[in-house]
């Protein structure tokens, strides 16, 4: 942004400010006159929006419409002095005439609130779209460079195929060539090493919730909840150098010590540490649908003699399986969607292998390595990286839309 | 013949084992909480037992003499002379004073490796440019030892080890007992640490560009994000007629908040950057990348925030003449601000903890400088950590622990604080 | 159609809840100055009536008026009118207290403050202190105006509403049920209160209770299953109810 737009920018603001202040101090003068002539006592229907409401409604008039003369300035371009002269007094023009044509309007029968709120709503509306707005750009940015990337290498080859080696396509004999993009071997490290954290993290983060909601006492849950919610608050990079530099080490002499030969980055070593960064998500969801059962089924369950973990398991636990379910999917969608710790910990060669103490790639681990660094954007070598990102963001956005509907019959269901 | 079947020995058996099962069930309970808060501890002693010992760092003290002859020999001050002098051969010679008898090129070489080469000559240039009177004089300054230096006085390179497998030699290591006894070289608190820049070595690099870059970053994602935010959670709680289109922008924000962040990188990479021709690396992208990541945390937390008001208050306010927009906006919103603020400080920490969408958008660029403005090239504290965690040597782990300890810090500040917040509401309704 | 003492006139109204009509055409005049009571059984539609009157019920998503109402001659219901100017000549009191979490002066100020109907800081305070002065709680909380307006006890706090409403200057006060979350103590002092007030305003009020109604009603307008059953002097009503469904309610057979 040029110096002389910050400058335009900043008279923009100035007229606006200048454009409220005007004329509110006039509706505030003919408001006065008006309620002295009605002799001291004003009759409301008599006046309908308060001064401040005809100052706004002038701002908002003058913002917009210096501002469209600014954005026309900027697109008819132009350089020099003169240019800058005539652009500048365009704008102090339109406002001034803004101004003085809007002044004109105030009186008691304008609408200047009823304006001025639908500018507001206007605005409001204007900014939940960008929400739709962000989905739709990822979609169509995915998809956009997928298709690229599929023009070279058939969809089916990417999705089945069970060889991956991008970088070796960068040779241009190979580029295109059958095999080097087959994603299988890619999709089942993400999957291995989900399955690891998800075995740390569900029954671990279940059992949490469990006992906070069910047994703890209050004094306990002031202390252990907020302690287990500083494990959501550590950045992931923060779980990915503990990985690199204590807990991988640990594996592999763990591993060594009984006699096994581990490489350093192991499905292992990463599923963990993703376990751990994921307990407080299971658990704090999960506490959520453990607390929304009533505590009639509890007592109802306890009146007939049953003990408080008979409850869980058999009256609490069935009533909020579709909550707990929901729970897990978020998690799973959060475990397959998580980048730092598998790219520091995992290793980035493809491996098509069960065996968690194996170094495996994941989708996420691949979209980095392929696109930081000297990228060339027409290679397919960079292109596969968008269709790994569609794959994850359809597959996290299927459990996702899932998830968030079952938890919400289930709560409704309360 | 109930009363038998319940006082029976076989139901005593039973409820025996029942309890056994109970008790088993809560030592599970236990066993989980403590198998969280252990990796937690683990978590951290790691991290800070490594970094501690970053906050401090070996210096070395001596009198430099700024001889003319070296530095200017044509007798001029002009800056582009001063500016390329031999200021190495400077340090040289004060540390080759230090130990006179040594000779051999070799041993020489071995000596000036105590000091950090190019701290030392950047600092006395940095003094002579700024104030060239000072040639011809002595100077007493204080610069870094070398890494190496520094990890063997605190104890990480051990003098046990076979010299061949050290990257310090014997000879080196009594050099700097010497040096040590003399009061040459002392530990002091690591300003170099919080003061400087990204650096090749590790004796002079600091967090101070990537806080900087963290800092801008968070301030544009939170201008971006908390308008949106909470503009989105006013339209949809209060405006928003419940139509087919109102539940796609919930379903969309609600998805949002759920997209693994990568995919945001993925976007700010498409979009920022190859469709719109916006530069690698600038904080003004990655704070714009952040700020979609981020509102949707921001307008979940405003509008349960909202939903917590009490409809009365906004039936009172339209009962006085008070607008529906007036009513939301001068009732409503103040009452639930301490939520919306709960959730921005949550959803800004987010924002700062992130790594992997500034990947995306290029900021792993070397940047060895302090940045001016958004829109200068910066990294940001995790990616620092990132990049760092990459080095092997200990001088690097000791420092990336530290930021990672700073990073800590800050995060947990700012998370205790909007915890703080929210049970103190929570104790007030 | 119009007369002197009539303020609402009021034909055929009916509210629609989406498909479901909650009142089925409603002709009733209430006069101006003085108390009318609304009374009933529970979802007769007496509170959904009172609501037509400031067109509060324009809040709730899939709720129709039809029908007129008429208020000095002016349709309410005008397209052109905004409801913003009925309400504020048109002034409610809850069942619950509801006064703003702030202090209790700003409570009294937020109406005047948003019609901006006083000129000067010395204006704001003197309207704030008569409106107190005339809900009958000056004496009160005079000294302790900066403080909350929700640490009052639930009576004073209805008074605060009251007081709220006046600062506005409306004509018209509607009160729902204003006494159920009250002690008989605060009831009392609510009730003198509202006899007070009925000298300048024209009062409508639903209750519950049938004793109420009695005690400070000029007129009573019985409602049952979203119909008006009766309507007349309230005496008449408790003495000589012409309905046989209103004997059995107030005699307490149905309810």
């Amino acid at each position: 942004m040029s110096q002389v737009s910050i400058y335009m920018m900043l008279l923009i603001a100035v007229l606006t400010v200048s454009g409220y202040v005007y004329n509110r101090s006039s509706a505030l003068t003919k408001f006065k006159q008006a309620r002295a002539a009605a002799g001291g006592k004003l009759v409301m229907s008599a006046w309908h929006s308060q001064a401040s409401y005809h100052g706004y409604f002038t701002a908002w008039i003058v913002a917009l419409s210096t501002f469209a003369v600014f954005i026309i300035g900027l697109f008819i371009g132009g350089s020099g002095t003169g240019f800058n002269a005539l652009w500048l007094g365009a704008i102090i023009i339109t406002a001034l005439a803004v101004i003085i044509f809007t002044g004109r309007q105030v009186s008691g029968k304008f609408r200047a609130r009823t304006y001025v709120e639908r500018f507001i709503k206007g605005l409001l509306i204007g900014l939940s779209v960008i929400a739709v707005l962000t989905t739709l750009g990822i979609i169509a940015s995915l998809l956009f460079e997928s298709l690229r990337f599929f023009k070279e290498v058939p969809f089916m080859d990417f999705l089945f195929g069970l060889q991956w080696s991008p970088q070796t396509a960068m040779r241009a004999d190979q580029v295109g060539q059958s095999g080097s993009f087959g994603a299988i071997p890619v999709f089942a490290g993400t999957f291995l090493i989900m399955l690891v954290a998800m075995t740390i993290a569900g029954p671990i983060g279940l059992m949490i919730a469990i006992y906070l909601t069910e047994y703890a006492s209050s004094g306990v849950r002031k202390w252990v909840k907020p302690a287990i919610e500083i494990l959501a608050g550590v950045p992931t990079v923060v779980y990915g150098f503990f990985a690199l530099l204590t807990f991988a080490p640990f594996v592999r002499g763990f591993a060594e010590s009984l006699g096994f030969s581990v490489p350093t980055q192991s499905a292992l070593a990463a599923g963990v540490v993703m376990g751990v960064m994921i307990i407080p998500f299971v658990s704090s969801l999960s506490s959520d649908v453990i607390n929304a059962v009533p505590q009639t089924l509890r007592d109802g369950s306890a009146a007939l003699g049953a003990t408080k973990s008979e409850t869980m398991k058999q009256v609490v636990f069935t009533a909020a399986l579709p909550g707990i379910i929901g729970a897990f999917m978020l998690a799973i969608s959060r475990a397959i969607g998580e980048t730092m710790i598998v790219y520091m910990a995992a290793g980035k060669a493809a491996n098509l292998t069960g065996n968690p103490f194996e170094a495996v790639t994941t989708v996420t681990v691949q979209i980095v390595a392929l696109l930081t660094g000297d990228s060339d954007f027409d290679s397919p070598k960079t292109l596969v990286a968008f269709a790994l990102g569609l794959v994850l963001f359809v597959i996290t956005l299927l459990l996702n839309v899932v998830a968030l509907t079952v938890v919400r019959r289930y709560r409704a269901k309360y | 013949m109930t009363e038998t079947t319940l006082t029976s020995e076989a139901a005593l058996k039973r409820l025996k084992k029942r309890r056994g099962k109970e008790w088993r069930f809560r030592l599970w309970g236990r066993a989980s909480i403590a198998f969280a808060l252990a990796a937690l501890a683990w978590l951290l002693f790691s991290i800070v037992g490594t970094g501690y010992t970053a906050f401090q760092q070996h210096f070395m003290r001596m009198d430099f003499q700024l001889t003319e002859s070296v530095l200017a020999p044509d007798g001029t001050r002009d800056p582009e002379i001063l500016r390329g002098a031999n200021y190495r051969k400077i340090v040289q010679t004060t540390l080759y004073e230090q130990f006179p008898e040594v000779t051999g090129r070799k041993d020489k070489q071995e000596l000036f490796a105590l000091v950090s080469a190019s701290g030392a000559t950047n600092y006395l240039r940095q003094l002579v440019y700024k104030n060239p009177d000072l040639i011809g004089k002595t100077v007493t300054v204080t610069v870094p030892a070398s890494d190496q230096i520094d990890q063997l006085l605190k104890g990480y390179i051990k003098r046990d080890t076979p010299e061949s497998r050290r990257k310090v030699s014997n000879q080196q290591i009594v050099w700097a007992d010497i040096l040590k006894e003399r009061g040459v070289i002392k530990k002091k608190f690591n300003r170099i640490l919080f003061m400087n820049p990204d650096s090749r070595d590790p004796e002079l690099a600091g967090i101070a560009g990537a806080a900087v870059g963290s800092l801008m970053i968070l301030v544009v994602a939170f201008v971006l994000a908390f308008p949106i935010g909470v503009g989105s959670a006013i339209y949809l709680d209060e405006f928003a007629p419940k139509n087919k289109f109102t539940d796609f922008i919930e379903i969309n924000i609600n998805n949002l908040a759920a997209v693994p962040s990568i995919v945001f990188g993925l976007l700010g990479l498409a979009v920022f950057l190859n469709f719109m021709g916006m530069p690698r690396s600038l904080p003004i992208v990655g704070g714009m990348v952040l700020a979609l990541r981020v509102f949707p945390t921001i307008t979940i937390a405003t509008r349960s925030a909202m939903q917590g008001v009490s409809p009365s208050i906004v039936d009172g306010a339209l009962s006085l003449g008070a607008s529906h927009t007036q009513a939301v906006f001068q009732q409503k919103l103040p009452l639930a601000a301490p939520g919306i603020l709960t959730g921005s400080i949550i959803g800004m920490a987010q924002a700062l903890g992130e790594t992997a969408p500034l990947l995306m958008i290029g900021m792993v660029a070397f940047v060895t400088e302090v940045p001016n403005s958004i829109t200068e090239p910066a990294t940001a504290l995790p990616v620092q950590i990132f990049l760092w965690s990459d080095s092997a040597e200990r001088a690097w782990a000791e420092r990336t622990s530290a930021a990672i300890i700073v990073l800590l810090v800050v995060l947990i500040t700012m998370n205790g604080f909007a915890i703080w917040l929210r049970n103190r509401l929570e104790t007030r309704r | 159609m119009t007369h002197d003492n009539i303020k609402f006139t009021c034909r055929d109204v009916r509210v629609h809840y989406g498909d479901f009509e909650a009142l089925h055409g409603i002709d009733i005049d209430i006069p101006d100055r003085g108390v009318t009571a609304f009374i009933g059984p529970s979802g007769c539609g007496k509170s959904t009536f009172l609501r037509t009157f400031n067109r509060m019920n324009d809040t709730i998503d899939g709720c129709r008026v039809s029908g007129k109402i008429h208020m000095d001659g002016q349709d309410i219901y005008d397209k052109n009118l905004d409801p913003v100017l009925l309400r504020a000549q048109v002034g409610m009191v809850f069942q619950k207290p509801n006064p703003f979490p702030k202090s209790i002066y700003d409570n009294v100020a937020y109406g005047p403050r948003i019609h901006g109907l006083t000129s000067s800081k010395a204006e704001l305070d003197a309207l704030v202190e008569k409106s107190l002065r005339r809900a009958g709680l000056w004496d009160e909380v005079k000294d302790r105006l900066k403080l909350s307006g929700t640490g009052l006890s639930g009576g004073q706090q209805q008074r605060l509403v009251i007081a709220r409403a006046i600062a506005v200057s409306p004509e018209v006060i509607l009160m729902d049920e204003p006494a159920s979350a009250l002690d008989p103590i605060a009831t009392a002092k609510l009730e003198a209160l509202i006899e007070e007030l009925k000298e300048r305003y024209c009062i409508i009020i639903v209750t519950h209770s049938m004793a109420q109604a009695a005690r400070v009603s000029d007129k009573t307008a019985f409602f049952y299953m979203g119909d008006l059953i009766e309507y007349d002097v309230t005496e008449k009503i408790f003495t000589n109810p012409g309905n046989s469904r209103t004997q059995d309610y107030i005699t307490g057979r149905t309810g």
